[in-house]
């Protein structure tokens, strides 16, 4: 395990940020904490990095207790959502920097400066300024200078997050990609469930200073731990007493005799894409169910349809009873 | 000076928003200059014009009288003193106020206006209250052990401090404030210490406010004259700044020698002034 976390407690004034919270990051891996805005993941973020002090608790980066070590001494990489270029130096320089402060040979510090930005793609961009590079480029730059002082383990606080949905994507990919060359024990924040699933190789779910559920991203999307991983993780919909993910949601015909289907009407279909999104209103609930163009083309449905809809019976798990709350033990439930 | 991540997409929409100038803009335009020359320009060309109301004659009586000569020396000893130290305090408190949190900083803040509001005569009448060699608070303690305070230079230097205090650091902390402590953090994480990390990533980024505010306390301290005049004791080729000759000799008549001094201290003011707004653009994009 590369970095332990141990009962770290962080407040702001009134506001609990973290709550007792432990963990266990792994070694060589992608990990993403997951969560949303305020719920105490960029916190967590910073406190590894020793970019703000835990109340109590203790922080152990690759067996060395970093708990009381200044954020200079604990030799992370830390890359922030804007960036936060040296606006002064040129693109070489900033990647130079920590070198520079280590007061590595001049010959040294040239080439590897020349593979990062290799690394990189940013080549014939070195002597610009950040100023003249787009917000894609910069984040890249700002990666290549947390790698360039080869830390034990690199930070990234939301680092995507200040890009346009294109942009994010691709840099999304790439990040996978260069971790897999690279292979440096990498954590990263993120409320982006879709980012997280994509990129991560475990997720911890984060929400009011507590963790939800730690695991890999099929395990949380498929047995989430409770109502609010569920909820965080995708779309979700209520039959009856359990939230099921819309795509779990099986339409059959009207006439069938299958054993737990609930009858509905259609009230709304809605078409994005190759994805068809249909409303069936039920007693008292309406239900969200997806389904792909030629499922949709195979039933059918039209507006007003009276349909049977049921929990597919293939999904075993990846539902959960609606009542339990994100901060009573897990129950998940099985179909 | 920052361009900020989230402005860059805006400024398109900014520029096209602005309406082409139409007439009430040029008067305004008008207004504006006509109540320039008449408060600033023309009064100061005066100034220069009748200094050369002789030719070069008052300027080279001033030049060659050694008590002008001392007292145009003094008070660019002063000014500098002033200068160096207001630099070096004023950028330290601007990051004690901008980056730390504490006990009495709104108090601080307040307090650091007051040379700016208070007359510069009762900046000299309440240091003679403390520094005095007589009956000061302080006074006499420091005589003791052979220093003198008022009546002598450190005491002009005590009083053109005071009154240029602010400058420097109302220059800073805007700055401070917009650029944030993210790069510092950054500097940090990449192993940098504290005094490596105000070397490397905090001087330069604030490097165009110091300019500004160095400029701003230099023509300040190089004019001050009220505080001075009180703690100086205005004595003949020991205390008496430039400032101070040009009143002397306005009072005695010497017209010329007076327009020729408040020349020479108008001239190295404007010329500070000039520098900083040619270097300027160049560095910046």
């Amino acid at each position: 395990m590369s970095i332990e976390i141990a009962n770290v407690t962080k407040r702001f004034g009134e506001f609990v940020a973290l709550d007792d919270v432990s963990v266990s990051i792994p070694s060589g891996q992608l990990t993403a904490l997951l969560g949303p805005s305020g719920g105490g993941k960029s916190t967590l973020l910073r406190i590894i990095a020793g970019l703000e002090q835990a109340d109590s608790g203790r922080v152990q980066i690759e067996g060395l207790d970093a708990t009381n070590l200044p954020p200079q001494r604990r030799n992370v990489g830390f890359v922030f959502q804007h960036y936060a270029a040296f606006k002064h130096l040129s693109v070489r320089r900033n990647v130079a920097f920590g070198l520079e402060i280590r007061r590595r040979p001049k010959a040294e510090i040239r080439s590897r400066v020349d593979d990062l930005l290799a690394l990189v793609h940013l080549e014939q961009f070195a002597d610009r300024l950040p100023s003249q590079l787009s917000g894609g480029q910069r984040q890249r730059m700002a990666l290549a200078r947390a790698l360039a002082v080869q830390p034990t383990v690199l930070l990234l606080d939301e680092p995507f997050g200040a890009l346009d949905a294109k942009v994010r994507k691709e840099l999304r990919d790439w990040l996978r990609r260069l971790h897999d060359e690279v292979h440096v024990t990498t954590v990263f924040v993120t409320h982006d469930q879709e980012e997280a699933l994509e990129v991560a190789d475990e997720i911890v779910v984060i929400n009011d200073g507590r963790i939800e559920q730690i695991g890999s991203p099929d395990e949380l999307y498929d047995r989430p731990a409770n109502d609010f991983v569920m909820r965080f993780l995708g779309p979700v919909t209520q039959l009856g007493d359990r939230l099921v993910r819309p795509h779990d949601v099986q339409i059959l015909p009207a006439d069938g005799h299958e054993p737990g289907a609930t009858t509905g009407r259609i009230t709304r279909i809605t078409r994005v894409g190759f994805e068809i999104r249909i409303e069936i209103t039920a007693d008292d609930q309406v239900i969200a169910a997806t389904l792909t163009r030629n499922e949709f083309l195979a039933l059918h449905l039209q507006l007003d349809t009276t349909v049977r809809v049921r929990i597919a019976p293939e999904i075993q798990a990846g539902t959960v009873a609606v009542d339990s709350g994100p901060n009573l033990p897990a129950t998940t439930a099985v179909t | 000076m920052a361009e900020h991540s989230t402005a860059e997409a805006e400024r398109p929409t900014a520029v096209q928003a602005r309406p082409r100038p139409g007439p009430a803009k040029y008067l305004l335009r008008l207004v504006v200059l006509v109540y320039l020359v008449l408060l600033v320009a023309w009064p100061v060309a005066l100034v220069g014009r009748n200094a050369f109301a002789n030719g070069l004659t008052d300027l080279r009586g001033i030049l060659d009288d050694p008590d002008v000569v001392h007292a145009l020396r003094l008070t660019i000893t002063v000014a500098v003193t002033a200068v160096v130290i207001n630099t070096v305090f004023g950028v330290g408190i601007s990051l004690l106020l901008v980056r730390y949190e504490f006990p009495g900083k709104r108090l601080l803040n307040a307090l650091l206006d007051i040379p700016l509001s208070v007359s510069p005569i009762v900046v000299g009448l309440a240091l003679v209250l403390v520094y005095g060699g007589r009956g000061g608070w302080f006074g006499p303690t420091l005589e003791n052990v052979g220093f003198q305070v008022i009546f002598a230079t450190p005491g002009i230097v005590l009083a053109t401090v005071f009154v240029a205090l602010p400058l420097v650091i109302r220059e800073v902390v805007p700055v401070l404030q917009e650029v944030g402590d993210e790069q510092e953090q950054a500097a940090r994480s990449l192993g940098a210490n504290a005094i490596q990390t105000f070397r490397r990533i905090t001087l330069p980024t604030i490097k165009w406010g110091v300019v500004y505010g160095v400029v701003l306390s230099l023509a300040r301290s190089l004019g001050e004259f009220g505080a001075v005049k009180v703690v100086s004791g205005n004595v003949l080729g020991q205390t008496r700044t430039a400032t101070l000759v040009v009143e002397e000799k306005y009072l005695n008549f010497d017209k010329g020698g007076a327009y020729a001094t408040a020349l020479l201290l108008t001239l190295v003011a404007v010329a500070a002034i000039i520098v900083v707004s040619v270097i300027r653009p160049k560095e910046q994009r």
